[in-house]
């Protein structure tokens, strides 16, 4: 296998990094909205619902996660498609959803501590119900303050992306593992190969999070 | 109650009260459906048959789960002591006055810390595994970015002890490696220490990791026993709730450390309080 194939097929894993990363970010920010906004609600029981869901899965390691949702579903016969490939790819992204959820809520509810009491005591005397308090002034200010804590989140769930290789997931560390199956001369190079993407993509996040950070943050 | 809970609505009154409990019986009614459909899914795949659940009344069975544990708390105590003595070391090379010596060490911590850790133990089991085994490519993995991590929060801990304190031990004549191990690094370890608690409870579970390059831990136990008795979800669910516990008990440490260190930071000191302390 020439380098030209093994480059084609690092494209293809980080492809399916990128994809994995994608899905279950949007759907960790909405879980993780959804769940913080169910923690501050006036209703005790979601209260309850939500701080329970997020102690348990938050001390779960994402392997036992990932390994219910990969082998458990199927027991279940819980199914989203026709190909394994592109069950897999679900199990996975709802493994990460679900426990990325749990550090975005965490993040987003120590930002919604840190807006001043007026906000919200202004936004209830004009009238606003909870639903309208919450989606309309608390939590546009609370995004704003948790940027950085919330990239931080974000670029854990990149490296979470990993795990998935381990329960038939195409992305790079399984890429990797194929390249060093053709090609077992070439294993540290190959080591260094993924190691440089990843560091490459984490870079790439990162800037895109100082960018918001400097256009976005609100100094308190 | 904290407080954005008690300002973001009002004290609930006739109205609100009785919305507030409609809404607490709907969703009630939500969370019990979706609590009875997994329940109903499970007992549909016949995992909740008594069956399934009799493997675990073996002492055999329960000997291999307990087995798993071990070794998987075998790992993160291994693991968390490296870590902590190479996070002290390394937050000591980026805080070097030389150059020459902070440089790399930041390269080297930039680079450990921005990878996954799966690769790491990949790496260590890809390159040296036929030498050193399962257990210590997933040991070596988890203190190389653990330990990176740690410097970091160790090398902030150091930076936020107040200056008089370094600029006291110098001026009564300490070396600065006595100045660092006597006076900064105590207090930095003190002080850091929830943080330091709650990496390595990120350690604790990312220690299941060793499951993916066959180390014999719990999950690995778990995928065996439920494939040999057809029971993978109890089974799950018996090494999930093991896992769970362990960690909710070191992160009750690590909170529970935090309310102390708190607790003492803002108790006010007397002069009686401080001249019996330095009499003792």
């Amino acid at each position: 296998m020439d380098f030209l194939q093994l480059l084609e097929m690092f494209f293809s894993g980080i492809w399916g990094t990128i994809k994995l990363f994608t899905v279950a970010l949007i759907g960790a920010l909405v879980l993780g909205t959804i769940l913080a906004g169910m923690r501050v609600s006036p209703t005790p029981v979601l209260r309850f619902a939500a701080s329970t869901y997020i102690n348990v899965v938050r001390n779960t390691p994402l392997t036992l996660v990932m390994f219910f949702c990969a082998f458990g579903l199927p027991f279940l016969d819980i199914r989203f498609g026709s190909t394994s490939s592109f069950n897999s790819f679900i199990y996975a992204t709802l493994a990460l959803t679900a426990y990325t959820a749990c550090f975005v809520a965490e993040t987003l509810k120590s930002g919604i501590s840190t807006i001043p009491v007026g906000q919200a005591e202004a936004a209830r005397a004009v009238g606003l119900t909870f639903g309208q308090t919450l989606s309309q002034v608390i939590l546009p200010q609370a995004f704003r303050t948790v940027i950085p804590p919330l990239g931080s989140v974000i670029i854990a769930l990149l490296k979470n992306t990993s795990i998935a290789s381990a329960f038939n997931n195409r992305e790079l560390i399984s890429a990797m593992r194929n390249a060093i199956e053709v090609r077992g001369d070439l294993v540290i190079p190959l080591l260094f190969g993924t190691a440089l993407a990843y560091l490459i993509l984490a870079l790439i996040l990162g800037r895109v999070f100082d960018y918001l950070e400097r256009k976005l943050v609100i100094l308190r | 109650m904290s407080a954005p809970t008690q300002v973001l609505f009002d004290e609930p009154g006739p109205k609100a009260r009785r919305n507030n409990i409609i809404l607490s019986i709907v969703s009630a009614i939500v969370l019990a459906g979706l609590i009875a459909f997994v329940i109903w899914k499970f007992a549909d795949a016949g995992q909740l048959d008594s069956a399934k659940w009799y493997p675990f009344t073996f002492s055999q069975i329960q000997l291999v789960l307990l087995k798993g544990m071990g070794a998987t708390l075998k790992v993160a105590v291994v693991a968390s002591v490296l870590a902590l003595v190479v996070g002290v070391v390394f937050a000591l090379l980026r805080l070097s006055s030389k150059r020459a010596i902070s440089v790399p060490g930041t390269i080297v911590l930039e680079f450990f810390r921005g990878v996954p850790v799966l690769l790491l133990i990949f790496a260590m089991f890809l390159i040296f595994g036929n030498t050193i085994g399962a257990f210590w490519s997933v040991v070596i993995g988890l203190t190389l970015y653990n330990g990176m991590v740690l410097a970091e929060i160790i090398r902030a801990g150091i930076l936020a002890v107040p200056k008089g304190q370094r600029e006291a031990a110098m001026a009564i004549g300490l070396r600065p490696g006595q100045v660092m191990s006597l006076v900064l690094m105590p207090q930095a370890l003190r002080a850091m220490m929830p943080t330091i608690i709650a990496q390595i409870v990120v350690l604790l579970k990312d220690s299941a990791l060793g499951f993916i390059v066959t180390y014999q831990d719990l999950l690995y136990q778990v995928n065996l026993i439920g494939r040999e008795y057809n029971n993978l979800l109890p089974t799950f669910l018996v090494g999930a709730v093991l896992f769970i516990i362990i960690n909710m008990i070191v992160a009750g440490i690590a909170r529970w450390l935090e309310k102390r260190l708190q607790r003492k930071a803002t108790a006010p000191v007397g002069a009686e309080g401080l001249s019996a302390k330095t009499a003792a």
